[in-house]
């Protein structure tokens, strides 16, 4: 650990990088992180000092985000993406072997401290996977022998920046390209449409195209940046959520990484016809490796006066754009939750109303749009709202980037007009065994082959993006076991049924998925998921039933043959409970135990 | 000349003023909606989520949900009933909720409302978490066992003692009550017992020392009368059996 004086001065250096801005504490607590290994509580201390805000509030952040360690952590933390996609393609079998090979149990820090290896949420490589982070850089395609070399790349201490360039390759994997990914843009022309045409046709013509949120959740953009322009206030903001957590969705990684000058451009652009001078990339920590070179794409675009003060020249346009790194917190990607967190705090959603475009960021007028919406608003603002609503359905214009993965030959980037069938899209990646798709990621909806015909639009199958596919020889419950999981690691803890709701979900889950369940069981679901449904506070856990309510109704089977032909069955196992009994009295002896069928018999020993 | 405005709960007329709540103006108007987080002395925070009524068929928090002319809104319903008892077994089986042993049983805001929704047993699995109770300070004593993270306390403390004592840490299921001083005990703070943050406890987690079972079992706060006749413990004065020092 560094020396008492050393680390003052590297919190005083951190803090000072950051302007000594509270909003900045999660950024500061990661960077002090990485030069400390684990934030101790003389370093939580220390920032809490430099920064003039209270210990408990720095504490708080810091035990709230899943990658900030206030606990000492090997040099090298490595944690494995643990979506069902991950799964599927024997991420546990690598995970064990690892463990094995480096000596160190899953969860735990090695006695010499040099290495930690551990789970994580799915980290967005569902098309190139199995996947892990090392010290929060993303890993590919981990295969046998990329463990034995990790595990000689960690004994040796070999620093991250000697590792094979290729373990760290991210694809794009662009495999149908429509009107968004498909056609050039020239950088800096929907900035032109703008100053030419002027705010307001930009806004008729974006109400016009009929875009809505391609995060998933379908809020009418033009509506949106007209509510926030009409704002009260002076100050306003524009927040780019590319905190894309929604485990099987890895769009906006494609769109940061290839296509960021879009981005930025639609964000800016947002920024002339709201009046905004400031807009963030609020950008997942598992995407830290994009850090970098979004840094130098907003400066290239600073320079070509794309971005920065008068902006084409024009000395009344001023707008930049700041990237603010997540740290592993599913729910800030909730908008509210997302700008508590951009404002340096635990991410828990507000009450709402007041919605973010009356009161955002510091309170101010917010606009916060999905990365997609944002590209797809600066190719409307130059070919134009009608240009746009050519393509798609009545209530869902345009077109849509999915991602696939799990069963299929082709895992990628899909980009399809609205209105696309479930089928189609199977057909293309190559699904020929498909036995239902987890539609929109956990939070969404769970379809069988029944529903193939069902098709992608807010009309009938709204979707952020994420489309997992399930054949044939996979059995749904184990999907359904890993998103209960993920609820509860996800869960931010603040409103009773979603806290409590989601680990009393799991239980019920394993119970049946163990063997130990009932009818009971499955009944005791449905009233426990119609509860969080309608009770809980934020979409998180008004959505985390969704995999088991809709598989109850559409995989009844799945879950049938694991039941117990009895009535009802305790959570609790009779016989394992009397093992401390056998131990303590050093009993073997068959009358020591409780065989199941005396239990159903009422035969007790 | 202005109209009195006003919405229906369960079928009576309720009038309320501009940027008020459905919880204030029913409260003002003598309407009971069982809440927990809840206390009128403090900003809404909707955490218990117990208070949930169906607004123009729509669940919501009665505490956090403006107010609004015609607005429809059912509370005693059977479902919304069902889903409360809900909220509150989960309260029950998370912490460690041992009534027949606890000082504030019968004065218990918890108990008494999970009464009024009609439960009468925890029904889920115990989760029988480990927690320490602090007995550090010379006034009082914190058991967090029976903590159910309503944040009054942490509140109260910041908000009106000025001391900022308490604070939430953690994330999801590990989301813990903790004290805030380097070693996380109660004693190392200016705690008082006449702080407000000692007196706006809805269950026994926060509890005064050197004095216990002043008042014998049958005749406590919520014995012979529901919660929604006697109110809210912290709103109501010791020697009404409340916890608000006089």
């Amino acid at each position: 650990m560094a020396e008492p004086d050393a680390l003052i001065q590297t919190v005083h250096d951190i803090v000072q990088r950051h302007g000594g801005m509270p909003t900045r504490l999660l950024q500061i607590l990661r960077e002090a992180q990485d030069s400390l290994t684990w934030l101790s509580p003389e370093t939580l201390d220390a920032v809490a000092g430099k920064l003039g805000v209270s210990p408990d509030k720095v504490r708080s952040v810091a035990e709230f985000y899943s990658f900030l360690y206030t606990a000492p952590r090997g040099s090298y933390d490595i944690l494995f993406s643990d979506n069902i996609t991950d799964r599927m393609l024997g991420n546990r079998e690598l995970l064990h072997a690892l463990c094995d090979r480096l000596g160190v149990g899953i969860g735990e820090t090695r006695a010499d401290g040099v290495v930690t290896v551990g789970t994580t949420s799915c980290t967005g490589m569902c098309d190139q996977g199995p996947a892990a982070l090392v010290n929060g850089y993303a890993l590919t395609r981990l295969d046998p022998p990329r463990l034995d070399r990790i595990v000689e790349l960690v004994n040796g201490q070999i620093p991250l920046t000697q590792w094979p360039r290729e373990f760290f390759e991210v694809v794009s994997n662009i495999r149908r390209a429509d009107i968004l990914l498909g056609r050039h843009f020239a950088d800096g022309a929907a900035l032109r449409a703008v100053l030419k045409r002027g705010p307001e046709a930009i806004l008729e013509e974006l109400v016009k195209s009929g875009l809505r949120g391609q995060g998933g959740a379908g809020f009418r953009s033009g509506a949106k940046w007209v509510s926030c322009r009409n704002a009260p206030g002076e100050v306003k903001y524009v927040v780019c959520n590319a905190d894309e957590g929604e485990p099987g969705t890895f769009k906006d990684r494609v769109l940061m990484q290839d296509f960021a000058d879009l981005v930025f451009e639609g964000m800016t652009l947002c920024g002339r016809v709201i009046g905004a001078r400031q807009g963030f990339v609020y950008l997942r920590g598992e995407y830290r490796y994009l850090l970098d070179a979004l840094k130098a794409t907003l400066q290239r675009r600073r320079e070509a006066g794309l971005l920065g003060a008068a902006i084409l020249g024009d000395p009344t346009f001023n707008f930049d754009i700041d990237i603010h790194l997540g740290a592993g917190a599913y729910v800030c990607g909730e908008e509210s939750a997302l700008i508590e967190s951009l404002e340096g705090k635990h991410g828990v959603p507000r009450i709402r109303p007041p919605f973010p475009t009356t009161h955002g960021y510091l309170n101010q007028p917010t606009v916060v749009n999905n990365v997609e919406t944002f590209a797809t608003a600066a190719k409307i603002a130059v070919e134009g709202g009608a240009w746009f609503a050519n393509r798609g359905t009545a209530e869902s214009k345009g077109t849509k980037l999915l991602s696939l993965s799990g069963d299929c030959k082709r895992p990628g980037i899909y980009e399809y007009p609205f209105g696309v069938t479930v089928r189609r899209v199977l057909d293309d990646c190559g699904a020929r065994d498909a036995q239902g798709i987890q539609m929109a990621g956990p939070a969404g909806h769970m379809i069988s082959a029944k529903q193939f015909d069902r098709r992608i639009c807010f009309e009938d199958l709204a979707t952020g993006g994420s489309f997992m596919v399930f054949d044939q020889s996979r059995d749904i419950l184990d999907g359904i076991r890993n998103f209960t999981h993920f609820f509860v690691h996800e869960s931010c803890g603040f409103c009773t049924p979603c806290r409590v709701g989601t680990s009393l979900m799991r239980d019920l889950v394993t119970k049946v998925h163990t063997g130990h369940g009932t009818r009971y069981d499955l009944e005791e679901m449905r009233k426990l998921g119609r509860i969080m449904r309608v009770a809980c506070h934020c979409g998180l856990g008004q959505t985390a039933p969704n995999p088991v309510l809709d598989s109850l109704d559409q995989f009844p089977e799945s879950w049938e043959r694991r039941l117990r032909s009895t009535a009802f069955e305790p959570a609790f196992d009779l016989d394992a409970a009397l093992e401390q009994a056998r131990q303590l009295t050093g009993r073997s002896d068959p009358g020591a135990y409780l065989r199941e069928e005396e239990l159903m018999l009422g035969t007790m020993p | 000349m202005s109209e009195e405005q006003s919405f229906t709960l369960d079928g009576r007329r309720v009038p309320f003023q501009a940027g008020q709540t459905i919880m204030a103006a029913a409260l003002a108007a003598g309407v009971y909606i069982p809440h927990l987080c809840f206390n009128r002395e403090f900003a809404p925070h909707g955490s218990c989520r117990v208070c949930l009524v169906g607004v123009n068929g729509r669940m919501q928090a009665a505490c956090t949900t403006p107010a609004a002319a015609g607005q429809t809104v059912e509370s005693e319903t059977g479902e919304i009933r069902e889903i409360r008892r809900g909220i509150l077994q989960m309260l029950f089986v998370e912490g460690n909720h041992v009534c027949p042993a606890c000082e504030k049983s019968g004065a218990c805001q918890l108990q008494a409302v999970a009464y009024y929704v009609g439960m009468l047993a925890p029904h889920y699995t115990h989760f029988y978490p480990r927690r320490p109770v602090d007995a550090s300070h010379p006034e009082a004593v914190i058991d967090f066992n029976r903590c159910i993270l309503c944040e009054l306390c942490v509140r109260a403390s910041r908000d009106v003692d000025g001391k900022n004592v308490f604070a939430v840490q953690g994330r999801g299921i590990e989301a813990h009550l903790v004290v805030n001083t380097p070693s996380g005990k109660l004693g190392a703070t200016d705690f008082s017992i006449h702080d407000k943050a000692a007196q706006v406890c809805p269950t026994g987690a926060i509890l005064t020392k050197h004095r216990g079972y002043e008042i014998p079992i049958g005749q406590r706060l919520y014995d012979r009368k529901p919660i929604s006749v006697v109110g809210d413990v912290a709103t109501l004065s010791e020697s009404k059996g409340g916890r608000r020092h006089d």
